[in-house]
């Protein structure tokens, strides 16, 4: 996965190019499945600064640590005239009481269908597809997962109005995701309880300046191994200082996981843009 | 969640307390010598900016100063009537992409950052300006 990344990187850097034709801070940030997004909830925009005369690649990496689980995710994003983006994510996830890590590697494509996060009449429109690969299963097999992959499905779709709060510049996001993974993928696919594949996630944010964001998110799980999984949240602060990097701290609240209850803690992460 | 909600509605609330009520944009720029400063600084950052210069190299500058004084007086409900050509008219041709659109609303958050234009207020003038985006690239 390194390599692949690695690859990935050294061919579009040798190129030296970096796209900029977005207005700064309208790409949002890196998801914790590889997309662009918030935190947690993939946005209807495509990754990076690039115009729809551009590309752009984008690398980061995240780190989410709560009371007894740690979540580490890093990969890649390629964004292609600002019409699809591709991306790779490989998470690390830690379980502190079994002192293991669970490895999961995703592929996502998402695709705008219409709209400028900014200009537009009409919100933005994106569909969105992530091909998840657990590496690890032993922990979601004893737990009832009936697969170690899965694919989910989202359409989202977001917003920026200019001005619209006492000036502020005003954000939200809602997707809607199909999916059968539990607890994003890391403890498998289906299960005994499955009954709901429909989650829904929204995100919403203001722009305090050009450069710092100040939002929540809320984030659906389906609960298919009856483990009362919780839905997500968290308050994050995002800083943009200029179109090469961002960095985005946030409060989780991810409630019960795997059984432990209130599992909060800090998030961090790191994006570059090429 | 809930608590995650209640914060950011605080800040709404906190943000919503510093808004100031009933006087135009063009006021809220610093009226006529305000809007002139920041023409005055928009011209000065196109003319230093090797993505956005090319395309003024055949304008006049103290026509387009003027123009441009006229057009943001009369869209900030400002006392000016903007009665040059239309956008469409102007910019036909020109080969304006997504980019520059974006580059030059750069220059213009940069040229009111430099002469101390609150960013609510910014946003505003941005806000009035957008719709004219299609006016204006891949024309």
């Amino acid at each position: 996965m390194l390599k692949l990344l690695t690859t990935f990187f050294l061919f579009f850097s040798t190129q030296l190019f970096a796209a900029e034709g977005k207005l700064i801070a309208t790409p949002g940030v890196s998801q914790v499945e590889g997309s662009a997004g918030g935190g947690l909830v993939p946005w209807a925009q495509l990754a990076g600064y690039a115009s729809q005369d551009e590309y752009a690649v984008n690398l980061f990496c995240s780190q989410g640590s709560v009371d007894d689980f740690r979540l580490r995710s890093c990969g890649a994003q390629l964004n292609l005239f600002d019409r699809v983006e591709f991306s790779l994510a490989e998470q690390t996830f830690r379980v502190n009481a079994l002192d293991t890590e669970i490895k999961q590697q995703i592929l996502g494509v998402k695709t705008r269908l219409y709209g400028d996060l900014v200009y537009s009449k009409w919100p933005m429109l994106s569909v969105g597809m992530q091909y998840k690969d657990l590496k690890d299963d032993t922990i979601a097999k004893a737990l009832g997962a009936d697969d170690n992959s899965g694919v989910d499905w989202y359409i989202a779709t977001s917003k920026l109005h200019l001005g619209a709060i006492a000036g502020y510049n005003w954000f939200w996001n809602i997707t809607a995701r199909y999916t059968d993974a539990n607890e994003l993928g890391l403890l498998g696919f289906g299960g005994p309880n499955q009954d709901n594949y429909f989650m829904f996630e929204a995100s919403t944010a203001i722009l305090l300046s050009r450069e710092l964001a100040f939002g929540i998110e809320y984030r659906q799980k389906p609960n298919n191994l009856g483990l009362d999984e919780d839905s997500w949240s968290d308050v994050f602060v995002a800083w943009l200082p200029n179109k090469s990097v961002s960095v985005t701290m946030a409060w989780l609240d991810l409630g019960k996981i795997a059984g432990a209850p209130d599992q909060d803690g800090l998030y961090l992460s790191l994006s570059g843009y090429f | 969640m809930k608590k995650f909600l209640c914060l950011f509605c605080l800040l709404l609330l906190l943000s919503a307390c510093a808004h100031k009520a009933n006087e135009t944009l063009f006021y809220q720029l610093g009226g006529r010598e305000g809007l002139s400063k920041i023409v005055t600084s928009f011209i000065t950052n196109i003319g230093k900016d090797k993505q956005i210069l090319p395309y003024f190299f055949d304008a006049k500058i103290s026509r387009f100063r003027n123009q441009i004084y006229d057009h943001l007086c009369d869209i900030t409900d400002g006392p000016c009537h903007y009665n040059g050509d239309s956008m469409i008219d102007i910019h036909t041709g020109m080969n304006i992409n997504e980019s520059d659109f974006n580059r030059l609303v750069d220059l213009l958050y940069k040229s009111m950052d430099e002469q101390h234009i609150p960013h609510p207020i910014q946003n505003k003038l941005i806000g009035r300006l957008a719709p004219l985006r299609s006016t204006i690239i891949y024309i």
